[in-house]
C-alpha cells in the first residue's frame, strides 16, 4: 500500500525523521518496500495568473501572455498550450528555474518575441504523464507562492508491503494508529460527524444473505454535480496512493477507502429499480462488470442486486449498468461489511483482485461502515453538492465478528520469547494497541479492538508484545544440547560421496527443472505416461520428468550450441512415475557424456568417448558401495538406447538402471549432436554399502597363469569369467580380462580373450601340477560350455 | 722393477684416457683379467728362484693395486659423467600440463546446500527429505493455511488437477517429521520447491532449506541465536542481523531476518535497494494450530521453524546477478564454482 507521508503526519506526527519513521514501520512488521519523492526535484516554479493573451505575430499555435507571478510587474511569456485562457492560475517557471531533467529556464525569444519564463504542464513538473495542456491550479491559489509548497510536493510516498494478517493497516488511519502506538503519541483523526438529512428520500434495502453481509449501510444523495472538479488536494492524494482521478463520485469513495479503510460503492440511483437486495446469485445470471468483462455467475455468489437483476459482485467490483457516469444526478452510496472468507474464494475464482476485494478478504473493521458513510457523504456534498437523505443501516449483530477475549499468561510470554517482561510493561504495550486489558491471576484477560480481528489466541498477543517492544530488544541464546549422539550408518554411502566420484571423473553437476517438454521426453521414454501439470508455466515445461535424461540432454545441447565440444554432466534428484498403485518419487543419479574421452592434451591421441569410458564411470559409482561385484550389465533393448550399445544394470537380478549410447534415430529426432552416452541409476540401490570384513592374508606366494581362448563372438565376457570362477575351485583368487582380439589369425565369428588367473592357497605353496590341474579343469569347462579352445 | 713401474705408469695414462666404461673394462681385462699382463706376471713367479719370489711377488701385487686404484677412480669419474648425461637427456619441460581426466565440479546450489547443512549439523540438526509432489494437507492445511486463506495467494501453486500439487515450500517436511515422531526434533530439510512464476527474479523451481527445532523450553531467543550464528558463519563476516516482525500462517510470532547488505556493507546500493539491508530468511515460533494437526502437545513443547531461499544465499555469497543462470547449466557458468 502506498501512503503519503504528509497525509500520515496529518493524522499522527511523532518527532522522528522520515528514515526513522520508515525504520520504525519496518521493524514493527509493516515492511517498507520503497520511499519515493512524490515529485522530482525542481525549483523556481510559482503560482501565477495569466492576465491577458494575444496572438503571436508569427506563429499560429503560440500566444503571448502577460502573467502575474507575484513579482510586482507582469511577465511576458510565450506559451503554446491549447488550454491557456486569461484568468487561469498555472505553475510558472521563472527565469533561472530548474525543472526535472535538469532543464534550465532562460530568457529567450520564440519566433522573435521575448519570453521571460515558462508556463508548465503536469508532465513538465514530473507530476504525471499529462501533457495535454497547462496544469490548471485552483482559482484560489495564491499568486507568487512556490508551487512545491502550494501542492505540498516536498512529500514522499511510503510503500508498505503489508502481510495478509494486517488488513487493519490498509488505510492512513490504520498506519497512523500503529505509528501512534509505537511512539506513544496522540492520533488526530479528522472529525466525522453524522450528516443531517436534508431530504427524506431513502432507497429500500433487503439483506437476504446476512451471514455473508452482516452489515449494510446506504444513503441516497440527490442532485450531485457529476461534472464538478475534484479538488486538486484530493486528486493529489489519490495520485500519491497510485489511483487515478475518475470524477468526484468515484474519487470520494476511493478517498474514504484510502483514509479509513472502508471500500465503498456509488450506484447511479436513476438506474436502479425497486430496491437493493443483498442475495446469492441464481444459476444462469450474468453480470457485466465495470472492467468490461461479462461474468456467467455460478449459483451462490454474493450479489448486490435490484429488482431487475445483479448490480455488483459484492465487495469485489460494481457492474457497468448501475455505475456512475458524467450525467449521474442522484446516487446511492453503499458502505457494507462483507465476511472475508467467502469473498476471498469468490474473487480468486473469477480471477478478480481489486482494492476492494483486497481489503474485504483481509477483513475490514466491522465497526467502520457508518462512520465511513458519513465521511463520504460530507465529502460528496462539499465537492459535488446535492442533498443527503437519511442513513439506512441493516445489521445482523449475531453474524458480525465477535470480539474474542484472549487469556494471556505471564509465564507463557517467558516461554515463547525467552524473556521476563514486567507485568506493567506488558499491559502498557497491549493498551497502546487499543486492547482492553484486565488483570487476572498469573496474567490478563485481553479484548482486542474491533479492527484487530487477527488477534485470536494467546500467541497472537505474545507476538504483539514482542513486536511493539521490538524484536531487536529480545534476547539471543546459544543452543544447549540435550541430544544424544546420532548414529551415522556406515553402510550408507552419502550422495556427496557419489557426487565427488563423478566430479573427479570430469563430470560437472547440473540442476535441471523437474518438469520437462512432453514431446522431448516421449522420444526417450515413450512407454511411460508422465504426470502432467494442470497449470504449467509453458508447454515446454508441462510434465514431470520420468528420468533425468530429458533435462540432462537439453543442458548438453545448450552447451554444444555454445562451442563446447566435450560435455559431461550429471544430476541427482527425483523422477516421477505414476503406477496403478502409487506415485513413485524416487531418487536417481544420472549423467551424459559426449566429445573426447579425455580433455584435449598433449602426448595422448584424442579419442572419442565410448561405451566403456562411461561404463567405467558407472562402475566407479557402484564400487563406492563395495557391492560392485553383485551388479550385472545385461545387453537389453531400451527405446532411448542404441540396440547394440545399451545395457540394463541389475543388482541381484533387480533392475537398478540403464546405460548406453543414445539411439541414433532418437538423437536425430531430438536434433542433437552425437554420439552421446547416458547413464542413470536408482540412487537408493547404490547407496547401500557393505561394512568391510577382514579376511586372513595367505603367507604363501600366488601364481599367475595367463590363458588365451578362442570362442564365438556372441559369448558375453561376464559369462566366461563366471564359468572360470565356477571351475576354478577354492584356489582361484582372481581373474583379470586383459585383452580382446579379433582379426588377423582368428576366424570370422570368433574372438580371442586373454585372461590372467591368480591362484593361491592358505596352507602351502602351490606346485605346477596343482595349477595345471586347475587350468585343465577350467579349459574343459569352457570347452563344454562355450565350445572354446585354447588359442595356439 | 723399473719395468713394472713403467707398466703402472702406462696403465695409469691409458686409464685416464679411457673414454667410456667399455674402454675401461677392456683395460681392466688387459691388466688384471685372467690372462692380463699383471696376472701373467704373477703366474710366472713360479719360475723365479725362491728367494726372489717373495720380493717380486710383492712388487707385482703393488703394481696390481695401483692399477686397480686407477681403474676404480676412473670408473667413478666415468659413471658420474654417464649419470650426468642420462639426467641431462631425461630432462622434461616441467611447465607442460599434466595428463589425465580433468575434474568437473559441483553445481553452486549443491555447494551452497552442502555448506548450509554442514553448519547446522554442527549444532545437532539432522537432514530430512520429503516428496516434491505433495498433497494439499501437508503443503497447506496442516500449516494453518486453509483453502481461502489470503496467504495462498502468495504461493503460486502448480497443481495436477487431482488434489496433488508441487510443494511450494519445504515446510511440508516439518509436518511429515512431526507426524512421524515426538520431540525433541531438530531437523533441516533442504530441497527443490516450485512456484508458478517465471521472470527475471522468479524461477518456477528453486531450493529452500527448512529448519525445525521442537523441544521443551525452546524460545524465540534460541531462534535468534541459531540464525544469528548461522548467517555470520555462512557469510564468514561479522554482519549485522535484524529480526523484523512478519507473518506466516504456521508461525506465531513470525519474523523476517535481514542481514546488513553484503555488497555495500550497509551503505546502500542497487542490490539492497538502498536500504542497507537484505532479507534472507523467514522464521518464527511454530503455531499451536500446526501442533494440533500433528498431535504434539503445545503446552509442553515449544519450537521454532525457519526457511531460507538457497539461490538467494548463493547469489549473495558468490555475487551471481541473474537467477536464471542457475538452471541454464551453461558450463562457462558452472565451471566458475569448481
Amino acid at each position: 500500500m502506498k501512503i503519503s507521508e504528509q497525509w500520515l503526519r496529518e493524522w499522527v506526527n511523532p518527532e522522528v525523521s522520515r528514515p526513522a519513521l520508515v525504520a520504525q514501520l519496518s521493524m514493527a512488521g509493516l515492511e517498507v518496500d520503497a520511499v519515493t519523492p512524490v515529485a522530482p526535484a525542481f525549483d523556481g516554479v510559482v503560482v501565477a495568473e495569466v492576465q491577458t493573451l494575444e496572438r503571436h505575430p508569427d506563429a499560429d499555435k503560440l500566444v503571448v501572455c502577460r502573467v502575474d507571478a507575484g513579482t510586482g510587474h507582469l511577465l511576458q511569456i510565450v506559451c503554446g498550450a491549447p488550454n491557456v485562457v486569461a484568468g487561469m492560475k498555472v505553475p510558472c517557471a521563472m527565469v533561472g528555474a530548474v525543472l526535472p531533467g535538469d532543464l534550465r529556464i532562460r530568457k529567450s525569444k520564440l519566433r522573435g518575441v521575448e519570453s521571460h519564463g515558462m508556463l508548465c504542464s503536469a508532465r513538465e513538473l514530473g507530476l504525471s504523464e499529462d501533457h495535454t495542456g497547462l496544469l490548471a491550479l485552483p482559482a484560489a491559489a495564491p499568486v507568487g507562492v512556490a508551487v512545491r509548497d502550494y501542492l505540498g510536493l516536498d512529500d514522499h510516498v511510503i510503500e508498505v508491503d503489508l502481510t495478509p494478517n494486517r488488513g487493519d493497516c490498509l488505510s492512513v488511519h490504520g498506519v497512523a494508529r500503529e505509528v501512534a502506538a509505537l511512539n506513544r503519541c496522540a492520533l488526530a483523526a479528522p472529525p466525522v460527524a453524522a450528516v443531517a438529512a436534508t431530504i427524506a428520500d431513502t432507497f429500500p434495502v433487503l439483506v437476504e444473505a446476512a451471514a455473508d453481509c452482516p452489515r449494510y449501510a446506504g444513503r441516497v444523495v440527490r442532485g450531485v454535480d457529476a461534472g464538478a472538479a475534484t479538488p486538486l488536494w484530493l486528486q493529489e492524494r489519490l495520485r500519491r496512493a497510485g489511483l487515478r482521478s475518475l470524477g468526484p463520485l468515484v474519487d470520494v469513495t476511493n478517498y474514504v477507502m484510502l483514509e479509513l479503510g472502508q471500500p465503498m460503492h456509488a450506484f447511479d440511483l436513476g438506474r436502479l429499480e425497486g430496491g437493493i437486495v443483498v442475495r446469492h446469485s441464481r444459476a444462469g445470471e450474468t453480470l457485466e462488470l465495470l472492467n468490461g468483462s461479462v461474468l456467467d455467475l455460478a449459483a451462490g455468489e454474493l450479489l448486490i442486486a435490484d429488482g431487475q437483476g445483479p448490480l455488483a459482485l459484492a465487495g469485489i467490483m460494481g457492474g457497468v449498468a448501475s455505475g456512475c457516469t458524467d450525467t449521474t444526478r442522484d446516487v446511492f452510496l453503499e458502505s457494507a461489511f462483507f465476511a472475508p472468507r467467502p469473498l476471498a474464494g469468490r474473487a480468486r475464482r473469477y480471477g478478480l483482485h481489486t482494492d476492494s476485494s483486497h481489503r474485504f478478504e483481509r477483513g475490514v473493521d466491522p465497526a467502520l461502515q457508518v462512520p465511513a458513510l458519513e465521511r463520504a457523504t460530507q465529502l460528496l456534498l462539499d465537492i459535488a453538492g446535492g442533498s443527503a437523505g437519511p442513513l439506512t443501516e441493516i445489521t445482523s449483530a449475531g453474524e458480525l465478528p465477535q470480539a474474542t477475549v484472549v487469556t494471556l499468561r505471564q509465564a507463557r510470554i517467558q516461554r515463547l520469547l525467552g524473556i521476563d517482561i514486567p507485568p506493567a510493561e506488558t499491559a502498557d504495550l497491549l493498551e497502546r494497541l487499543g486492547m482492553s486489558v484486565d488483570s487476572v491471576a498469573d496474567g490478563w484477560r485481553v479484548t482486542p479492538p474491533s479492527w484487530r480481528f487477527d488477534v485470536a489466541i494467546e500467541e497472537d498477543l505474545i507476538e504483539e508484545i514482542g513486536r511493539v517492544r521490538g524484536y531487536d530488544r529480545l534476547p539471543l541464546h546459544r543452543p544447549l544440547s540435550r541430544f544424544a549422539i546420532a548414529p551415522i550408518p556406515e553402510t550408507r554411502i552419502t550422495l556427496d560421496r557419489l557426487r565427488a566420484i563423478l566430479v573427479d571423473r570430469g563430470y560437472q553437476e547440473a540442476i535441471t527443472y523437474s518438469f520437462v517438454d512432453p514431446a522431448f521426453q516421449a522420444a526417450l521414454d515413450p512407454a511411460t505416461a508422465p504426470v502432467a501439470l494442470a497449470n504449467p508455466i509453458s508447454a515446454e515445461l508441462a510434465v514431470m520428468r520420468t528420468s533425468l535424461w530429458p533435462g540432462l540432454l537439453k543442458a548438453l545441447d545448450h552447451n554444444r550450441k555454445r562451442q563446447q565440444g566435450r560435455v559431461r554432466l550429471f544430476e541427482s534428484g527425483l523422477r516421477f512415475v505414476q503406477t496403478d498403485a502409487a506415485l513413485l518419487q524416487d531418487r536417481r543419479i544420472g549423467g551424459v557424456a559426449c566429445g573426447t574421452a579425455e580433455p584435449e592434451q598433449w602426448g595422448v591421441p584424442a579419442r572419442a568417448v565410448d561405451f566403456f569410458d562411461v561404463k567405467g564411470d558407472v562402475e566407479a559409482l557402484l564400487a563406492a558401495s563395495g557391492c560392485g561385484d553383485a551388479v550385472r550389465f545385461v545387453a537389453a533393448a531400451h527405446p532411448a538406447l542404441h540396440p547394440g550399445q545399451g545395457a540394463r544394470i541389475e543388482w541381484e537380478g533387480e533392475l537398478i538402471g540403464w546405460m548406453g549410447q543414445l539411439h541414433p534415430a532418437v538423437e536425430k529426432a531430438l536434433d542433437l549432436d552425437g554420439p552421446i552416452y547416458l547413464f542413470e541409476l536408482a540412487l537408493d540401490a547404490v547407496t547401500d554399502a557393505r561394512l568391510p570384513r577382514f579376511t586372513e592374508l595367505s603367507r604363501f606366494p600366488a601364481i599367475r597363469r595367463d590363458l588365451a581362448i578362442l570362442l564365438a563372438e556372441d559369448v558375453a565376457a561376464t559369462a566366461v569369467v563366471e564359468c572360470i570362477r565356477t571351475y576354478g575351485g577354492e584356489w582361484l583368487r582372481d581373474v583379470q580380462l586383459f585383452d580382446v582380439y579379433r582379426g588377423k589369425g582368428i576366424d570370422r565369428g570368433l574372438k580371442s580373450l586373454a585372461l590372467g588367473l591368480i591362484l593361491q592357497d592358505f596352507s602351502r605353496t602351490l606346485t605346477d601340477p596343482d595349477v595345471d590341474d586347475v587350468i585343465s579343469r577350467i579349459v574343459a569347462g569352457l570347452s563344454s560350455r562355450f565350445g572354446a579352445s585354447l588359442r595356439a | 722393477m723399473e719395468e713394472l713401474q713403467e707398466l703402472v705408469r702406462t696403465a695409469e695414462v691409458a686409464t685416464a684416457a679411457a673414454g667410456d666404461l667399455a674402454a675401461l673394462d677392456q683395460l681392466r681385462v688387459h691388466y688384471l683379467g685372467k690372462r692380463g699382463v699383471l696376472t701373467e706376471r704373477l703366474k710366472a713367479l713360479g719360475s723365479l728362484p725362491a728367494d726372489a719370489r717373495r720380493e717380486a711377488g710383492q712388487a707385482i701385487n703393488l703394481a696390481k693395486d695401483a692399477v686397480q686404484v686407477a681403474l676404480e677412480a676412473r670408473r667413478q669419474v666415468l659413471e658420474a659423467g654417464a649419470l650426468e648425461q642420462r639426467l641431462a637427456a631425461e630432462g622434461v619441460d616441467v611447465t607442460l600440463p599434466g595428463r589425465g581426466q580433468a575434474s568437473g565440479g559441483l553445481h553452486p546450489i549443491s555447494r551452497t546446500l552442502a555448506r548450509i547443512e554442514a553448519l547446522f549439523r554442527q549444532v545437532g540438526f539432522t537432514v530430512e527429505e520429503g516428496p516434491e509432489i505433495e498433497d494439499d494437507f501437508h503443503n497447506f492445511e496442516a500449516l494453518n493455511i486453509p483453502a481461502h486463506h489470503p496467504a495462498r495467494a502468495m504461493h503460486d501453486t502448480f497443481y495436477f488437477g487431482d488434489g496433488r500439487l508441487l510443494r511450494t515450500h519445504t515446510s511440508p517436511v516439518q509436518v511429515r517429521t512431526m507426524q512421524s515422531r515426538q520431540p525433541p526434533i531438530r531437523i533441516i530439510a533442504p530441497g527443490r520447491v516450485y512456484r508458478c512464476d517465471s521472470d527475471l527474479t522468479h524461477s518456477p523451481m528453486f531450493h529452500q532449506v527448512e529448519g525445525l527445532f521442537v523441544d521443551e523450553g525452546v524460545s524465540f531467543a534460541d531462534l535468534k541465536g541459531v540464525l544469528y550464528d548461522f548467517l555470520r558463519a555462512f557469510f564468514e563476516r561479522d554482519l549485522d542481523v535484524r529480526f523484523r516482525p512478519s507473518y506466516f500462517p504456521f508461525t506465531e510470532p513470525s519474523a523476517e531476518v535481514d542481514i546488513q547488505c553484503v555488497m555495500c556493507g550497509g551503505d546502500g546500493c542497487r542490490v539492497c535497494k538502498h536500504t542497507g539491508w537484505l532479507e534472507v530468511l523467514g522464521c518464527g515460533m511454530v503455531h499451536p494450530a500446526v501442533y494440533a494437526q500433528v498431535g504434539i502437545d503445545a503446552e509442553r513443547y515449544t519450537g521454532y521453524a525457519f526457511g531460507m531461499g538457497v539461490e538467494r544465499l548463493a547469489m549473495l555469497r558468490y555475487g551471481v546477478n541473474d537467477l536464471r543462470l542457475f538452471f541454464e547449466n551453461d558450463l562457462r557458468f558452472l565451471q566458475q564454482f569448481r
